[in-house]
């Protein structure tokens, strides 16, 4: 079971997520060998397996397409950390 | 933790703990305080009036307050609120009561990853800040209407991720038996709430074994059931396919009881399946008399302790006195649940946190741009676990590696769910330990992740294959492997029972037919007043 490289500062940027070095460091080292560990699934044949998203038998769910009451604005709004006129405050996104 | 920090850092302390001051008398009824009866006994006394919602509701508070201190089974609990909801139901009970409402006038505690209305929902993690939920749970409307006191919010594993509830911003939570100890996790707030008689009845969440290990570890009753049971709308998503909300309880009776309102339909939920509820009460007492139980050849591992083994040998000699025939079966692929469970479940929780990105609600850290933002924000609010799972998921995911790690492991989860599936053509339950070993010490696992992982090999296959399980209590470790010094005599065991795909009152019937003919359930841990 021999632990697997992976670039966990290209990867945690993939993901959004700042850490510090010693994070990154930590983490190489830990996901290393769980990588090392789930390499055993490759010993097993699923050449002609179908894959599982999920359990449940159903497929294309849907409902009629009707108007119907959902979270009033404000409510929506509540717990935003930082809003006005009624909008989300975000950073500059175009210049 | 990366240097930013929240900006309301210091006032989770002070919203953590705000708990009523205790009344001057124990509501007492025969041997039990009112906080420590079952469903079935509570709902039998406030039926005829001998006590009323609000003392039973007083008396959970006053538990809460009497050894919470050491448990930190809550990590918020609005005490008004709840007794107000006991007022209401004290009212309706005044008047006749109402057969629609099984559960009315009974205090029920839930996981901080379930939305319940105006209450605090923050998944044991900091991301959220100060987040009020906006709608109750579906989960939250049908124990509302069936009269349910809904108070509490229970200490988690952040975001569910964990197996020792030591992944919680806000500390961790410690078993009633032995307080060095973890409760299990990720459910670790909702076992031993239950256990230490802070409520009558909790909910939590199971996507690897989240309500069953910290149920066996602390010794009550949890059932997980079926994927597509019960609606998962207002559940948090960790991971969608895995996921699902499930009852804690001190007794098999009072889980069926909170199972059968929970349950059903719910077109918020496209994966909620349209299949009616029975009365999982009602077929309890059936016996268990020519049922077929599998015992899986591949369970009986080399970490499997011996105390927990035999315990669980012995619960299958009872089985077979009950009447039951007990043979062996072969889950082949069992070796490679672990490691299928650990992709597919970082792969879906990587997607699903994408959502806490500091835009539309709970925390913020600022930055000069929305990438810088989101990593700041994202970076001081995850704590170590989460990120590692993000990570994780975020690589298997990624583009080269996508059909190496993610397609191979739902292939793999296919021949584990058809393990499963060929197993309960032969039997109609299947019986395993809930767990290798009785509650570890907190720390003990705590840098060692893969270590962490493992002790799930018994819960994992269950959430894989979407099947349903329970844990019971079924015994005590002896102790005798605990460092002297410490105060624990003995640890709870906890006993599986996996049922097939909407199962439910099959492995309850099992569970409540061993309950019945022994008296684990019945024993309690001695909590000195903090």
């Amino acid at each position: 079971m021999a632990a697997v490289e992976i670039d966990v500062k290209y990867v945690a940027h993939l993901a959004r997520l700042q850490l510090t070095p010693a994070e990154e460091q930590k983490f190489a080292a830990q996901l290393g060998q769980v990588l090392g560990y789930v390499e055993k699934l490759k010993q097993l044949d699923v050449a002609n397996v179908e894959p599982t998203a999920h359990a449940v038998p159903l497929v294309n769910v849907t409902r009629p397409d009707e108007v119907r009451p959902s979270l009033p604005h404000e409510d929506a709004l509540r717990n935003a950390p930082a809003k006005a006129n009624g909008l989300f405050i975000v950073p500059k996104i175009v210049e | 933790m990366n240097s930013d920090s929240f900006p309301w850092d210091d006032e989770h302390s002070m919203r953590a703990r705000v708990y009523s001051a205790p009344s001057v008398q124990f509501a007492q009824t025969g041997n039990k305080m009112l906080n420590q009866l079952t469903i079935a006994e509570l709902v039998a006394k406030l039926d005829r009036r001998d006590v009323s919602a609000r003392e039973a509701m007083q008396s959970c508070l006053d538990q809460i307050q009497r050894v919470d201190g050491q448990i930190h089974a809550f990590l918020s609990c609005d005490a008004t609120d709840a007794l107000a909801q006991a007022d209401a139901a004290d009212k309706l009970l005044a008047r006749g009561g109402d057969p629609a409402k099984p559960l009315l006038g009974v205090p029920i505690a839930i996981k901080d990853v379930i939305a319940v209305k105006g209450q605090p929902l923050n998944c044991g993690s900091k991301i959220l800040g100060k987040f009020l939920s906006p709608y109750d749970a579906t989960v939250i409307e049908k124990l509302k209407a069936a009269g349910a006191i809904i108070f509490g919010r229970l200490n988690m594993d952040e975001f569910a991720m964990g197996s020792s509830t030591e992944n919680s911003a806000f500390g961790v939570t410690r078993n009633p038996w032995d307080t060095t100890r973890i409760p299990g996790g990720s459910s670790g707030g909702s076992a031993a709430a239950v256990v230490a008689d802070e409520c009558v009845a909790s909910l939590g969440s199971d996507t690897g074994g989240s309500i069953r290990q910290p149920a066996a570890l602390c010794g009550c009753v949890g059932l997980k059931p079926t994927y597509g049971r019960v609606s998962r709308y207002g559940l948090v998503a960790y991971a969608s396919s895995l996921d699902q909300i499930g009852a804690l309880g001190k007794t098999v009776r009072d889980t069926a009881t909170v199972l059968g309102v929970i349950a059903g339909h719910d077109p918020r939920d496209s994966t909620s399946v349209p299949q009616p509820v029975p009365d999982y009460t009602a077929t309890l007492d059936g016996g268990i008399k020519g049922l077929k139980l599998g015992l899986p050849k591949e369970y009986m591992l080399g970490g499997l302790d011996p105390e927990v083994k035999a315990a669980v040998d012995a619960a299958t000699k009872q089985f077979q006195a009950q009447g039951a025939e007990v043979v062996e079966i072969s889950l082949p692929h069992t070796d490679y649940a672990i490691a299928a469970y650990y992709i597919i479940a970082t792969a879906e929780a990587s997607a699903n946190l994408a959502r806490f990105d500091g835009i539309r609600y709970g925390a913020r850290v600022a930055g000069a741009d929305p990438i810088e933002l989101y990593g700041k924000t994202r970076g001081a609010g995850f704590g170590a676990e989460v990120k590692r799972r993000i990570i994780l998921g975020t690589y298997v995911l990624s583009s080269g590696y996508y059909d190496a790690y993610y397609l191979r492991a739902q292939k793999v989860r296919t021949l584990i769910r058809q393990d499963f599936l060929n197993a309960f053509e032969k039997v109609d339950a299947i019986v395993t330990p809930t767990s290798p070993t009785g509650a570890f010490k907190i720390g003990e696992k705590v840098d060692d992740p893969l270590q962490m992982y493992l002790s799930d090999i018994y819960t994992i296959s269950c959430n894989l294959a979407g099947i349903c399980g329970v844990s019971v209590p079924c015994g005590f470790t002896s102790g005798l492997n605990s460092e002297p010094g410490t105060r624990n005599a003995k640890l709870p065991i906890g006993l599986q029972l996996l049922g097939k795909p909407f199962g439910e009152e099959t492995i309850l019937k099992i569970a409540y037919a061993y309950e019945q003919s022994t008296s684990w359930h019945e024993e309690k841990p001695s909590l000195a007043a903090t």
